[in-house]
């Protein structure tokens, strides 16, 4: 492979936002005609990097450097005037007028005052052809896909003359064919000599694009991979700055008492029909599927938040009247919500108050508390689950989100659940934080606390999990209870319907 | 370190809220007129400010749950009239003062109600009893007004605890019980939650309708207080009393830096925010400026006061 030109460097680039170090003097160099792939999780600093080349956002510290020349990024159109366009997940086409109008959105070609279709047209069919697009230019953006309003957004990038082109995880809402015809673009973009600096998730699609990869983590460039060098495996431990096995280490009950939670028969008439399942004391029960498969609605009707048309819950043998969240609580259910900034915190109170919001009731005489009740109770968890906070008293606000999450489920610990259901603990925590809070739901397992763990992230569920239910529209269609079995593919046979239904219910699942 | 004690001042300046306003607005009338400043006059301010005082108390619960209440006004004016109608009949004339406040915790529950068990918007419902009990209370007075020269209860109007006037010492009362409930009390968390995140309050197992009935119900209350507090003063009520009312307990909320979208703020900053606006009053007044121009001026340093308030503290702006 030829040496090519190196068109872009970031040095020791950082950026602060209260509470967060969002990147830490992080280097990247980009070269022209190639396809450059910045990887990494969550909250690692990707989308902020792209965010200052784009113009959005200004960097604390550090320089970037453009063709040799040290260059500041004033804002979006000083970006793309310096010829770096940014293609955002969510596409801003404007869908009621037409597709040349977009591609010349804001800098229309104009006579005397006068809009100048014809010309606009004229150029955005020269564009629109070496993209290989099947449309014309006087189509309204409204009426095409979304593949092809993407191609409108690249056509506008061209029409600045782009050198740059970022793109946020461009292959998100796309299909397989779909997906194909874009890396056709960008191939042949890249072959003209463009930059293309490329966000994505899937492993999969990044070994086939990618002439470099470059890793981020919580905020730091950890290093590029070049083309031979590419493989998953690096990548992964790269990503999560150590390898997996450390990384989902937690403790394992021995002594599970299957059957200790029972579900049967709940629905809600609409998205959740008939299901029924258990779940041991002890036991880490994965609810895996696809989003909008039920699992949330599923809980929330346990939880008593949403009303269940039909359905029995048993705790210990005992029947339970759940009417609502208060009543759930009493019997020791708890309920981390999938949205933790708009279910679970309260952001603007402070740490000691959202840890003991649940129990406050009992730290009460009569309902009067004393000086600082909460703050001098919240201390304690707040050690256990090791929250980095300044003191009980700052607001949740300003803590990061690994630490945030920590305060919510100290919250929820606090009433000492005996069935805990943990919906995306995880999602937007950084990668330390991820592994702390499965070392917590392993050491809650081991106290005989029921855990039914949902999560869209299939490596953590095959890597926590001691058995796995997958739903799907509603109903759970298959049990994974062979810990050897647990794999993301077998997970995904059910999850999309490619495998038929195989669930038995059974009153006592789960080994022993 | 730079970074805590940076922290230490901001939150101290937060808490300090828009005391150093109220500073300000009093030495600067003390320099224009020499009266401003004499004991008269100060004890003056504060009987002025009791009765707003009393109605934006009870206003920043309800705010702090993220609602509002329009009705306030209303409720003195109805409770006013009914406290003198039952003052001056011969069986029940002793029970002037608990009728009154029966009343308006009556309405305040009908307030909280609606809106706890029929999901209505707090706007909605108290814009539609303010206009009710307005009603209602011209037709208790008959569609004039109720007079008592003889009213049993006219100390709280008029007489003094030492040198300071009793509705005065009722207006602090009501502050502390309000600063006791907002701190010292799990209801007081409470509405703390509810208006920061009312999702998340519900799936902690906290029950809205009960917070619902609690504020708008200690609301209703503390307006029938006031609109004892104002027919005691005055020996009479009539359907007229307490118009706009609602208005200067909003903006004495508003001024004491209580989010309108609840969940942040506090019965402290209230209490100055109401003294700002007594003081304006009283200094303006006594300067001779005109009713009409007193107006424009209240308007623009309510508007100023929350500007620098904003800026001072550096809230965020996304």
């Amino acid at each position: 492979m030829d040496k090519r030109e190196s068109i872009l460097q970031i040095e020791h680039l950082s950026k602060s936002f209260p509470g967060v170090k969002a990147l830490d003097d992080v280097n990247l160099e980009v070269s022209e005609g190639e396809v450059h792939v910045v990887m990494g999780e969550n909250g690692a600093g990707k989308s902020t990097l792209m965010k200052i080349l784009a113009g959005v956002y200004h960097a604390d510290e550090g320089r970037i450097v453009l063709d040799g020349k040290e260059v500041f990024i004033a804002s979006p159109q000083d970006a793309i005037n310096q010829g770096i366009n940014l293609i955002y997940q969510e596409l801003s086409v404007a869908p009621n007028i037409s597709v040349s109008e977009n591609i010349f959105l804001g800098s229309e070609k104009s006579r005397f005052g006068i809009v100048d279709r014809s010309e606009m047209n004229r150029i955005s069919r020269g564009i629109l052809r070496t993209l290989g697009a099947a449309f014309p230019p006087e189509t309204r953006a409204g009426t095409l896909s979304i593949a092809e309003q993407q191609q409108i957004e690249i056509a506008r990038a061209l029409n600045h003359q782009s050198r740059i082109l970022i793109m946020d995880e461009p292959t998100a809402a796309l299909s397989d064919r779909e997906t194909d015809k874009l890396f056709e673009v960008v191939f042949s973009l890249r072959d003209q000599g463009i930059a293309v600096l490329y966000i994505s998730h899937r492993m999969n699609e990044v070994i086939r694009i990618a002439d470099r990869v470059s890793i981020l983590r919580d905020g730091q460039y950890v290093g590029t991979l070049d083309k031979e060098d590419i493989n998953p495996d690096t990548i992964v431990t790269m990503m999560v700055g150590r390898s997996l096995e450390d990384f989902y280490e937690h403790k394992i009950s021995t002594n599970i008492r299957p059957g200790t939670f029972i579900v049967e028969n709940i629905s809600d008439g609409k998205t959740v029909n008939e299901t029924s399942f258990s779940v041991g004391a002890g036991e880490i029960l994965g609810l895996a599927g696809l989003v909008g498969a039920g699992r949330t609605e599923m809980s929330r009707l346990i939880f008593g938040i949403d009303k269940k048309t039909s359905g029995q819950i048993y705790l210990d043998g005992e029947k339970l009247s759940i009417q609502s969240p208060g009543d759930a609580i009493k019997y020791g259910l708890g309920f981390v919500p999938e949205d933790r900034k708009l279910q679970g915190l309260f952001l603007q109170m402070s740490v000691g108050d959202n840890i003991s919001m649940n129990v406050l009731g009992n730290l009460s005489k009569a309902g009067i508390l004393k000086h600082s009740t909460s703050n001098n109770y919240a201390r304690g968890p707040m050690s256990d689950l090791n929250v980095r906070a300044a003191s009980t008293s700052v607001s949740v606000e300003s803590l990061s989100g690994g630490n945030q999450q920590k305060v919510l489920l100290a919250r929820w610990l606090a009433i000492k659940p005996k069935v805990l259901i943990l919906d995306e603990p995880t999602r937007g925590v950084d990668v330390g934080a991820k592994s702390e809070i499965y070392k917590i739901m392993g050491e809650l397992a081991s106290q005989g606390v029921a855990i039914i763990f949902i999560s869209s992230e299939l490596p953590e569920i095959v890597g926590i999990a001691q058995r796995v239910l997958i739903m799907r529209e509603g109903s759970i269609v298959s049990e994974i209870s062979n810990k050897d079995e647990i794999s993301q593919e077998n997970i995904m046979y059910y999850a999309t319907g490619a495998k038929t239904p195989n669930y038995t219910y059974k009153k006592t699942a789960g080994k022993i | 370190m730079k970074k805590l004690s940076n922290q230490k001042y901001s939150s101290l300046m937060k808490s300090l809220g828009i005391l150093p306003i109220l500073i300000l607005i009093v030495v600067l009338f003390s320099f224009l007129n020499s009266n401003f400043l004499s004991g008269n006059n100060l004890t003056n301010v504060l009987r002025q400010a009791s009765i707003n005082i009393v109605l934006a108390a009870g206003m920043t619960l309800v705010i702090l749950t993220g609602g509002i209440d329009l009705s306030v006004g209303s409720i003195l004016a109805s409770t006013a009239v009914i406290s003198l109608v039952t003052s001056l009949s011969p069986v029940m004339g002793h029970f002037g003062v608990p009728v009154g406040l029966l009343f308006g915790l009556l309405i305040g529950i009908i307030n909280g109600s609606l809106i706890a068990f029929l999901g209505l918007p707090p706007f909605i419902v108290t814009l539609g009893t303010m206009t009710a009990f307005r009603g209602a209370a011209y037709l208790l007075a008959g569609g004039t007004t109720v007079i008592n020269n003889d009213l049993g209860f006219s100390w709280i109007g008029n007489n003094y605890l030492g040198p300071v006037p009793w509705l005065s010492v009722i207006a602090l009362v009501v502050i502390g019980l309000t600063w006791f409930l907002l701190k010292r009390t799990v209801t007081g968390v409470r509405i703390y939650a509810v208006g920061g995140n009312a999702q998340a309050a519900r799936l902690t197992g906290i029950k809205l309708w009960k917070i619902m009935l609690i504020v708008y119900g200690i609301s209703g209350l503390l307006s029938g207080l006031a609109g004892v507090m104002l027919s005691s003063r005055l020996y009479s009520a009539n359907g007229l009393l307490g118009q706009g009312y609602e208005l200067d307990a909003i903006a004495a909320v508003i001024l004491g830096g209580t989010s309108m979208t609840g969940g942040m703020g506090g019965i402290f900053g209230t209490l100055i925010g109401a003294l700002i606006i007594a003081v304006l009053n009283n200094g303006l007044t006594i300067m001779n400026i005109s009713f009409f121009w007193q107006l424009v001026i209240r308007g623009v340093v309510i508007i100023i006061a929350v500007v620098i308030d904003t800026f001072r503290v550096g809230r965020k702006r996304d």
